[in-house]
């Protein structure tokens, strides 16, 4: 079987010596992976923030018919008859404000939390720079989400502003929950002041249930204890509640679903053509290869390996093109106080290299078959 | 026949071209000895290509048969063609076809890269066979930095490198000029006489037939005249 590896290094030849030719396949192929892996990075990022997962013991108590943290407006007493129900382990009061209400790329979500709270509510976040001891010492301490401190290049004691709510970077976070590394977390009575809404309003309330398998009970009974109050209440599992605020944004990524697909199509498309234009203009390379005595699998190899290398050459240019972007970028859309962090993590770079490699070889099998058509002497008739 | 390595026994060939029957060969009988340097001739359309292409394996006849060292090939599939042509066949193209992207090096290793020798022996076959066309100094030359001649020199080369038992040759000389077309005959002549290399040689030119032991002459497929030179 050497002659799969010295065929293979014949087909490279052929690749590095069509120079212009191949830097173009590459490079649209490129661009074609890098829109494949952007699109697909979004839509891991949307369900891995919307997709309810057993085990997953949290609820988020809003204003019933309300999508938008100006709008939803609960009273703090709330917590006290929550906590009363069978089956509640904690309920945090959050107040949040959003520097734009609105899709943004650059949105900032302050969090308010009790500082009695805090260390419960942030237990499953892991502390990279600063401590709980500055937060709970300073009112306007705030703890920042490692993507929102990456995108504006915040670090522990930096003041910054955002919604006219002045804060001092007390900490930042890291954490496996989307929605906790694009956030600012402050002390509540410091936003509720800050924001000119009052102390005895919060925006919602989170509340963790003491067994994941009552979730929906637990909600009902929340909603039913206030569905006569002045405020109704809806009750969702936290990322059921996002992926209801997020619905704008569902719809944004369902839509780039068909910019993933065109793209792959694209890529396809054009190793395909590449291919079968080489194949045809080298009929008399071909014709005379078979003379020499190489056989249909020979061919089909030297052709392949072509596709091959094209998918593999472009994909990895764009796979990591699309990585570096993505974990530099540091990038998050919101909405309503929302954000979908969009990251790519090691098992979509796999999937995305695999399928660079497979759009190159299926491109291969067309031409192959192409270039091993008819007898030999036809084909040296034709040249 | 003792050291006979080719016969065609009755050999026809017949395809369909346009819907009309076209029969390049008629009951051909041929032998060929190992060593030997045959010129085949006649006018455009007599079946030469076609009987050169019957011998080297590229084709096969439509009845008859044809034997090489008493194995009969004639009846051999595609793919056995294919490893017969990689085994015993060397063919040098009247245009040389050689791989404009590959050197001239590459080329003459072109028929090794399907086989199962080793870097080193390919390597060592290489530069033997460049030495032997005398187109050694030209080994990393691309096609298109060489001359006819030395392009042709690079495709013998190519058609030598496997140590095939016979070598077909269409035309060989039929882009060259004068010179050029002297030196690759004298070549061939060389290899049939010091090498025992058994020769097939198409041509128009009755000056390159000279170089040849035995001119075929053929006319609408058949054989007309045998001439030794």
């Amino acid at each position: 079987m050497k002659w799969l590896i010295n065929l293979f290094v014949l087909s490279c030849k052929q690749v590095r010596r069509n120079r212009i030719k191949s830097s173009l396949t590459i490079l649209g192929t490129a661009a074609g992976m890098f829109l494949f892996l952007t699109v697909s990075s979004m839509q891991m990022s949307l369900k891995k923030t919307t997709e309810v997962q057993a085990g997953d013991d949290t609820l988020v108590v809003y204003r019933d018919k309300r999508f938008c943290p100006f709008t939803s407006r609960l009273p703090i007493d709330y917590r006290r008859k929550i906590s009363a129900l069978a089956g509640v382990k904690s309920v945090t009061p959050v107040k949040v404000i959003v520097s734009n209400c609105g899709t943004s790329l650059d949105t900032v979500c302050f969090r308010g939390i009790p500082k009695e709270s805090v260390r419960s509510f942030l237990a499953e976040v892991k502390l990279l720079q600063g401590s709980f001891g500055n937060w709970e010492h300073s009112s306007d301490g705030a703890f920042l989400g490692e993507s929102l401190a990456k995108r504006r290049g915040l670090k522990l004691g930096d003041k910054f502003d955002a919604a006219g709510i002045t804060v001092r970077v007390a900490g930042i976070v890291s954490s496996t929950n989307e929605q906790q590394k694009n956030v600012a977390y402050v002390h509540l009575d410091f936003l509720q002041q800050a924001s000119g809404h009052g102390l005895g309003v919060v925006t919602q309330f989170n509340v963790k249930v003491n067994d994941y398998r009552n979730l929906e009970k637990v909600a009902k009974e929340i909603d039913l204890l206030f569905a006569r109050d002045r405020e109704p209440t809806h009750t969702r599992p936290e990322k059921a509640f996002v992926a209801q605020i997020a619905k704008n944004m569902v719809e944004l990524v369902g839509f780039t679903h068909i910019l993933g697909v065109g793209a792959v199509f694209a890529v396809l498309t054009l190793i395909t053509n590449t291919i079968i234009l080489a194949v045809r203009s080298r009929m008399k390379d071909i014709a005379v290869l078979r003379a020499i005595g190489y056989r249909g699998e020979h061919l089909l190899w030297i052709t392949l390996g072509e596709g091959l290398i094209y998918g593999f050459c472009g994909g990895l240019i764009g796979i990591v093109l699309a990585y570096t972007m993505i974990y530099y970028g540091h990038f998050s859309i919101s909405n309503e106080g929302v954000s979908l962090v969009i990251s790519a993590n090691k098992s979509l770079l796999v999937q995305a290299i695999t399928l660079a490699l497979s759009l190159g070889f299926i491109a291969g099998l067309y031409p192959a078959i192409l270039a091993n058509r008819g007898s030999v002497a036809d084909s040296l008739r034709r040249v | 026949m003792s050291n006979e390595i080719v016969r065609c026994v009755g050999i026809d060939k017949v395809y369909k071209k346009g819907g009309t029957e076209i029969t390049p060969l008629q009951k051909l009988q041929l032998s060929i000895r190992e060593g030997e340097f045959v010129a085949i001739m006649g006018p455009s359309g007599s079946g030469k290509t076609t009987l050169l292409n019957l011998l080297a394996g590229i084709d096969t006849p439509s009845s008859g048969q044809i034997f090489f060292r008493n194995e009969e090939i004639s009846r051999l599939k595609r793919k056995q063609l294919s490893k017969f042509r990689a085994q015993h066949i060397g063919y040098i193209f009247q245009l040389y076809y050689l791989i404009p992207v590959l050197t001239a090096y590459e080329n003459v290793e072109l028929p090794l890269l399907i086989g199962s020798y080793s870097a080193s022996e390919r390597h060592k076959r290489v530069e033997v066979s460049l030495k032997m066309a005398d187109i050694h100094d030209r080994a990393s030359h691309y096609p298109r930095q060489l001359s006819g001649g030395q392009e042709q020199r690079v495709a013998i080369a190519r058609a030598l490198v496997t140590d095939p038992t016979l070598l077909v040759a269409d035309e060989p000389t039929g882009d060259l000029d004068e010179d050029s077309a002297q030196h690759i005959l004298q070549f061939l002549r060389r290899l049939a006489n010091e090498h025992r290399k058994t020769i097939v040689m198409v041509t128009h030119d009755r000056e390159a037939a000279k170089y040849a032991d035995r001119t075929l002459h053929l006319r609408k497929g058949v054989l007309i005249n045998e001439v030794v030179n």
